[in-house]
């Protein structure tokens, strides 16, 4: 056996493998496909303080290699979040990361400050979320609001925080480092990058937000420059995720220097990837004789 | 259940212009097929990243096999893809998703099947599992040609309509329940939007009880993602806003369930 052990601010993951939020709900529907104990942690959708209807249909396009989403964080409130998804998941045996998403500081503070009495092992923070008009966008695009909303949420939440960057900026090192500065225990990234597509036979938008966020294996390469500049550039864990949809992708990642990976969009095209890319990870290990999956981790300078 | 399988292609023929008929081996799927399920279909080599939702069309239970009948939408769609598979070849699907159409609904009373292009395929397994319990009443609408409208012929009586009049009636599946003076107790409709919209509105009138078959644009297909919604008329118990899944509470829905 080996050892896939990895650790982020203190709390212990059975393996580095991790759902990205908004992927994969908060997991009932994939446990028909697989068992979610075996993931290092499974991360559920964005909850936010009361209920969101989220944005207008067509929500999803496909692209070339990948999809672009405007969900508009729809999202049934904490109070049925706690209620419901939080007892589903201590069933089984996986770290649960909550993601969390609110209009003003207050509003992530006060869904952080539900989930204190809750047996969660983690938060994170979307701040970066491209599609809400009047969402996390203005804190996860300037450094300056981004180490504000870091300090405010550190304050109310118990757990250790993870503040999900947004990619969508001219220097990711600045909010890494703005996060830190916030008190952040960890960083995770990349979110969805702002796109649009053109129905050109309907001569409209292909998504009724006319932009959304571009996931999928177009935008991997993206991910590991951005998660390769975090890493160097702050001391605290880095998760890295956009486009994995195999082991060879995720071990990307982790030799860029993120201590976990998160599988979004490839559960769309197979409900089972998360397990497959763990699988095709612990087969890398064997083949390479590595002994832990920590010494893959940050291999190039 | 639902099962991601690779399915053998035991046929696959073209039955129209640009309409594909295929057969599927099933290992579990097809025995646990209900009437407006539908089925995740992938493309084989993975150029495209979503799958296809695909009514299932028929099935024999016993056999496991499954029928999908499949318009091909342009030069470099997956349907396109689909329909260059030889019989022989693995097809990956998931399935059988959806809540398809309330048979119990249906048993002993006068059911209407209304289906618009390429929304008739799922009223033939719908047509064929009320069997003898049925008193089926099949209008189908055309753009141009028709396609499948003898294989309803055993379930009762089958009425065509095409907006070019290649068939005994011109005009649209509303335009023939109305100059053939239909009436009935439930109607199952499927099609495209402005035809559901229609349809609604004349269940609305009549008084008559209506359930349709939506479509939306997908990611996941099994109601994680919540790319597929429609707007509900009252407060959904999972979403807690005015928002149902297509995928997963649908496609079917009661008419007066969902705002179109
Ligand atoms: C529940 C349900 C059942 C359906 N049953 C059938 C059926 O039995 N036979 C049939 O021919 N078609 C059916 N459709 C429509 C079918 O899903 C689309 O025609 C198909 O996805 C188009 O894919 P493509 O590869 O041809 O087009 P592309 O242009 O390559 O598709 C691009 C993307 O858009 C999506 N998409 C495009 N058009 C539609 C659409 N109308 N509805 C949903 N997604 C769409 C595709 O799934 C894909 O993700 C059904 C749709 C739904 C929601
Ligand atoms: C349909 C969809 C919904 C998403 N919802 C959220 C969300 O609620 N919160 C969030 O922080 N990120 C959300 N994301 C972003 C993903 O978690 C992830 O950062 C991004 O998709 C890149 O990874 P991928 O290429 O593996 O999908 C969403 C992505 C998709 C495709
Ligand atoms: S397609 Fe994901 S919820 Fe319906």
């Amino acid at each position: 056996m080996k050892n896939m052990k990895v650790s982020i601010a203190g709390v212990e993951l059975k393996n580095p493998v991790m759902t990205a939020s908004g992927t994969f709900g908060s997991g009932e529907e994939f446990s028909a496909f697989l068992d979610l104990s075996r993931l290092g942690a499974v991360v559920t959708k964005g909850v936010a303080a009361t209920p969101w209807p989220g944005n207008p249909t067509p929500r999803v396009a496909e692209t070339a290699s990948g999809m672009l989403n405007a969900i508009g964080l729809q999202n049934p409130g904490i109070d049925t979040f706690i209620k419901r998804d939080i007892p589903f998941l201590k069933q089984f045996d996986t770290r649960i990361i909550v993601n969390v998403c609110g209009k003003t500081a207050a509003e992530y503070c006060q869904v952080v400050e539900r989930l204190s009495e809750c047996p969660v092992d983690l938060l994170e923070i979307n701040v970066s979320c491209p599609n809400v008009k009047h969402g996390g966008i203005a804190f996860g695009q300037d450094p300056v609001q981004l180490q504000r909303i870091t300090q405010e949420v550190k304050k109310a939440a118990r757990q250790p925080v993870i503040m999900k960057l947004s990619p969508n900026v001219t220097d990711i090192t600045e909010m890494a480092k703005a996060a830190e500065a916030g008190g952040a225990d960890a960083v995770s990234l990349i979110n969805t990058l702002t796109g649009m597509k053109i129905d050109i036979y309907r001569r409209t938008f292909a998504l009724a937000n006319r932009t959304g966020g571009l996931s999928g294996p177009c935008i991997k390469p993206v991910a590991v420059r951005m998660v390769y500049q975090a890493v160097r550039a702050v001391n605290i864990p880095v998760i890295g995720m956009g486009g994995i949809a195999c082991a060879e992708d995720a071990l990307e990642f982790l030799m860029a220097g993120a201590s976990a990976v998160s599988v979004g969009t490839a559960n769309f095209h197979d409900p089972a990837a998360t397990v497959k890319i763990l699988e095709g990870l612990e087969r890398f290990m064997e083949e390479q004789q590595v002994e832990r999956i920590t010494d893959l981790i940050r291999v190039v300078e | 259940m639902r099962y991601k399988e690779d399915c053998r292609i035991l046929s696959q023929e073209e039955i129209g212009k640009d309409i594909f008929s295929m057969w599927l081996q099933t290992d579990r799927i097809a025995s646990e097929a209900r009437p407006g399920q539908f089925l995740s279909v992938y493309t084989r080599d993975a150029s495209k990243l979503l799958p296809r939702p695909i009514s299932i069309c028929d099935a024999d239970p016993e056999k496991g096999c499954l029928r999908l009948v499949y318009r091909v939408t342009g030069p470099s769609s997956g349907t396109r893809q689909f329909s260059g598979y030889h019989k022989g070849i693995c097809l990956p699907v998931l399935g059988p998703l959806g809540n398809g159409y309330p048979m119990d609904v249906a048993k002993g009373k006068r059911l209407l099947l209304l289906g618009g292009g390429i929304g008739i395929p799922p009223l033939l397994y719908t047509a064929r599992s009320l069997g003898k319990n049925g008193d089926v009443t099949t209008v189908l609408g055309y753009r141009d040609k028709p396609f499948m409208d003898q294989e309803f012929l055993p379930f009762g009586k089958v009425f065509c309509a095409s907006e070019n009049g290649d068939t005994a009636i011109r005009g649209n599946v509303l335009d023939a329940v109305r100059t053939e003076g239909l009436s009935a107790d439930v109607i199952f409709a499927c099609g495209p939007k402005p035809m559901l919209r229609a349809v609604k509105s004349y269940a609305a009138e009549k008084n008559i009880l209506c359930y349709l078959s939506l479509e939306e644009r997908m990611a996941c297909g099994i109601g994680a993602c919540l790319g597929c919604v429609v707007r509900s008329t009252e407060k959904d118990e999972h979403s807690q806003v005015n928002n149902k899944r297509v995928c997963k509470d649908g496609p079917v829905f009661l008419s007066d369930e969902v705002e179109l």
